[in-house]
């Protein structure tokens, strides 16, 4: 009985007499994280002061121009031209309606706040992997929504006044060509991928050729080649629109590099699963649509995710071939209007496009890191 | 007998169907079909090409290359003026290109190194400062970034007008036309000082072999890198001072309204340079990071075992393993910096789009210019692909 006791509890001497030792001063608190993290060395402590000079040396100025010194409210530029004076947020007050719709007319506007309304009622559940119905949910993001996008949006039909695209812009611009180059991509992006791994030389050759071209040109050359060319490439008289031009270049140059990635994704599937698939009589689409893409496509979200932040920037390019988006219209309109000319009107428009860009680019790269470790942990 | 020829029949149907479904023949067809729609299109556009420009009235061809340009460069590598032909034209745009994109690349490899290093530092302050800098740039666009450096900082009123430039060092001074330096001016004799440097140079790679030779035969260390750079600089130093120096300087002297004299790096380019730079680097510090972070503990522990001083594992050990795994990121990011370097064409810097798209405007010969331009593209990423993919071989690991 005493032997079995001894065994299963621990004793030890004194016990009950001595409370522990809290640990030393030196190692809790506030001031021993500093000493580990800052002040652990005369090196460390030396960067970390070098870092709070630089620190300070940014963001005091920085916070000083944006909110100290900044103007809020004021009917034109006058007030923004005082000597010494910050940011001119009143410009971005005046003209926050442009540079979200461009010139939309203002009676139409709930069309494009429809659109968002009814692509975040798609995208919000796709984006949330426990949600089920994924099937149901992408054929009504890629198939439906876009149809439904393009009535609400152009018009014409349900007596809708038709909105030529001229009158597009704005942040409006930004988001149709990224949606347009993302959704497209994905088809284009899968053919080419499987084209270049055919064993048909020429499927394999045409694909490497227009994937390595694309990919090897800026995307402002497809832009001006879409823009330019194009209208020569047609028959005399078909004149496409110029956004759609650039949707055009857009969604191809996406396209090519959506099919390196995918590529990737392929390339980590065993050779067992198409094996398998073809031993259980599985013809060439159903293999690479039940088998092998699911599985590809699934292994590369956070890069397809990070394919989609690139393309999100890279739309504002549209810029140079005479389209409005988001930093477009931000730069016409400093540069336009004379009424709000001051010298701290540029840098305010920039940093409000950059805000806008930024939070959209932040959060489907924090979107892609949540992507990965679920994905990640469920492999392991 | 009926069930012998219903089999036959049957049979002979399996045979004939057999054929078309053989891969092989399938195989055939489908690249027929592909081949037959890749003619179809391509007559297709070339042929209404041909009849757009017919009814254009412009004649398709490169003779337009010798004629004369008759618009202005700002910033010129080789002898230009307005009376030169297109494909000069042509080849100062590429020049600036390739300008931009050299030391683009080689400031954007530094910055990069520093942060992403930075972001690996137990220092929690420099470790913070390392991901602010990577998670804000590279989550806005670059084209907003170059607007922003040239239009809201090199070209606003933060910087003084020429008549209140601020002086740096060396003679050289700052204004909202760009920085003006003080320009070198070879005198003769300093061919040898130059001669001398390459002398010096092959010497301390010489001391360098022999150095790692030493090394790896007897394990005695020799600070062959510190030598190296004392050598490379000592010998033509000693030249010059020797040859009487024959180098002299011409400094910029400020005008009402412009420098004279000197040696100019204008807005457009600082614009150019420091955005794509700055970006770039953001990526770079990612590659380097996962680079750093892909060397698994095990490696700097046993350095640390064998008695390697932190920054010795660091060199030794840490990076070349490293260096694998960054070798691809870091030139599909080089790759995309010199693409990238196009979008001078927002600010006016006068890259190989920006002239071309003048060259188009003036000629209207969109066709020819595009593909020319597409085609050195191209071969600037084949060339650099070419070179980082030989560069990836000699440093791969060679598994059994």
């Amino acid at each position: 009985m005493d032997t079995q006791v001894a065994q299963g509890t621990i004793v030890t001497p004194n016990a009950g007499m001595n409370e522990p030792l809290p640990p030393p001063a030196s190692l809790v608190g506030p001031l021993a994280w500093l000493r580990q993290n800052l002040f652990s060395s005369i090196g460390n402590t030396v960067l970390t002061i070098l870092g709070l000079l630089l620190i300070y040396a940014i963001l005091k100025p920085f916070l000083d121009w944006a909110i100290f010194s900044a103007v809020w409210s004021g009917p034109d530029g006058s007030v923004c031209r005082v000597e010494g004076t910050g940011a001119c947020w009143p410009f971005v007050f005046a003209k926050f309606g442009q540079f979200m719709y461009g010139r939309f007319p203002d009676a139409e506007r709930w069309r494009v706040n429809l659109t968002y309304a009814l692509a975040l009622a798609g995208v919000v559940p796709l984006m949330i992997p426990s949600v089920p119905g994924k099937m149901w949910n992408a054929v009504y993001v890629f198939i439906i929504f876009p149809i439904m996008a393009y009535w609400l949006l152009t018009g014409g039909i349900f007596g809708l006044p038709i909105v030529e695209t001229q009158y597009w812009g704005g942040l409006l611009i930004t988001l149709v060509v990224a949606t347009v180059g993302i959704t497209m991509s994905f088809p284009i992006g899968i053919i080419l991928a499987l084209g270049r791994r055919s064993k048909m030389p020429l499927v394999k050759w045409c694909s490497i050729a227009f994937i390595e071209f694309v990919r090897g040109v800026p995307l402002i050359t497809i832009l001006f080649m879409s823009s330019v060319m194009l209208p020569l490439f047609l028959e005399h008289g078909t004149n496409p629109d110029k956004l759609l031009r650039a949707l055009i270049g857009v969604s191809l140059f996406a396209g090519a590099y959506m099919a390196e990635t995918v590529r990737g994704g392929l390339q980590a599937i065993p050779r067992g699963q198409v094996e398998a698939a073809e031993a259980l009589g599985l013809s060439y689409g159903k293999t690479m649509g039940l088998v092998v893409l699911p599985q590809a496509l699934k292994h590369v979200i956070p890069n397809i995710v990070s394919e989609f932040i690139g393309l999100f920037k890279d739309t504002s390019l549209v810029l140079i071939i005479g389209l409005f988006d988001l930093l477009g219209i931000v730069q016409q309109n400093m540069q336009g209007d004379a009424k709000w000319f001051a010298p701290s009107t540029p840098m305010t428009g920039y940093v409000f496009a950059g805000l806008i860009f930024w939070v959209f680019c932040f959060g489907m790269s924090r979107y892609s890191q949540f992507m990965e470790r679920k994905l990640n942990t469920s492999h392991r | 007998m009926a069930v012998t020829t219903a089999g036959q029949t049957s049979s002979q149907e399996a045979a004939k169907a057999s054929f078309l479904y053989r891969p092989e023949v399938r195989a055939v067809i489908y690249q027929l079909i592909l081949l037959a729609g890749i003619v179809a299109f391509f007559w297709y556009i070339i042929s209404n090409t041909i009849i757009n420009l017919r009814r254009l009235g412009i004649a398709s061809g490169f003779e337009f290359m010798s004629r004369t340009a008759s618009f202005d460069i700002s910033q010129t590598l080789i002898p230009y003026s307005a009376g030169s032909t297109y494909f000069t034209a042509f080849m100062v745009g590429l020049w600036n290109t390739v300008l931009v994109s050299v030391i683009g690349i080689v400031l954007a490899t530094i910055l990069g190194f520093i942060m992403g290093i930075a972001r690996l530092s137990s220092n929690w302050l420099i470790a913070r400062i390392g991901t602010i800098f990577v998670e804000v740039l590279r989550n806005i666009p670059l084209l907003l970034l170059l607007l922003f450096m040239y239009f809201a900082v090199l070209k606003s009123d933060l910087l003084p007008q020429v008549r209140n430039a601020r002086e740096l060092w060396f003679g050289s001074y700052i204004s909202n036309r760009g920085i003006n330096l003080p320009a070198p001016i070879f005198e003769p004799g300093f061919g040898y000082v130059m001669l001398a440097a390459i002398l010096g140079l092959a010497l301390a790679v010489g001391i360098g072999i022999w150095a790692r030779r030493r090394r790896l035969l007897t394990g005695q260390p020799f600070p062959a890198f510190w030598v190296g750079v004392a050598v490379t600089v000592a010998i033509p130093l000693v030249v010059a001072v020797l040859m009487g120096r024959p180098m002299s300087f011409d400094y910029p002297v400020k005008g009402t309204f412009n420098f004279t004299g000197g040696f100019v790096l204008s807005p457009e380019f600082l614009a150019l340079l420091a955005g794509l730079s700055v970006y770039t680097a953001s990526f770079i510090a990612e590659a380097v990071r996962a680079g750093i972070l892909a060397v698994s503990k095990g490696q700097k522990e046993a350095a640390a075992a064998l008695g390697l001083a932190p920054n010795q594992a660091l060199r030794l050990v840490v990076l070349p393993q490293a260096a694998r795994v960054m070798i691809p990121p870091l030139t599909s990011n080089y790759l995309s910096l010199t693409k990238n370097s196009s979008l001078a064409l927002a600010i006016a810097y006068p890259d190989l789009v920006a002239v071309t798209g003048t060259m188009l405007n003036n000629t209207g010969q969109a066709v020819e210019i595009i593909l020319l331009t597409m085609a050195v593209y191209l071969t600037l990423s084949l060339l650099t692909s070419l070179l980082m993919n030989w560069f990836n071989a000699r440093i791969a690991l060679v598994e059994r």
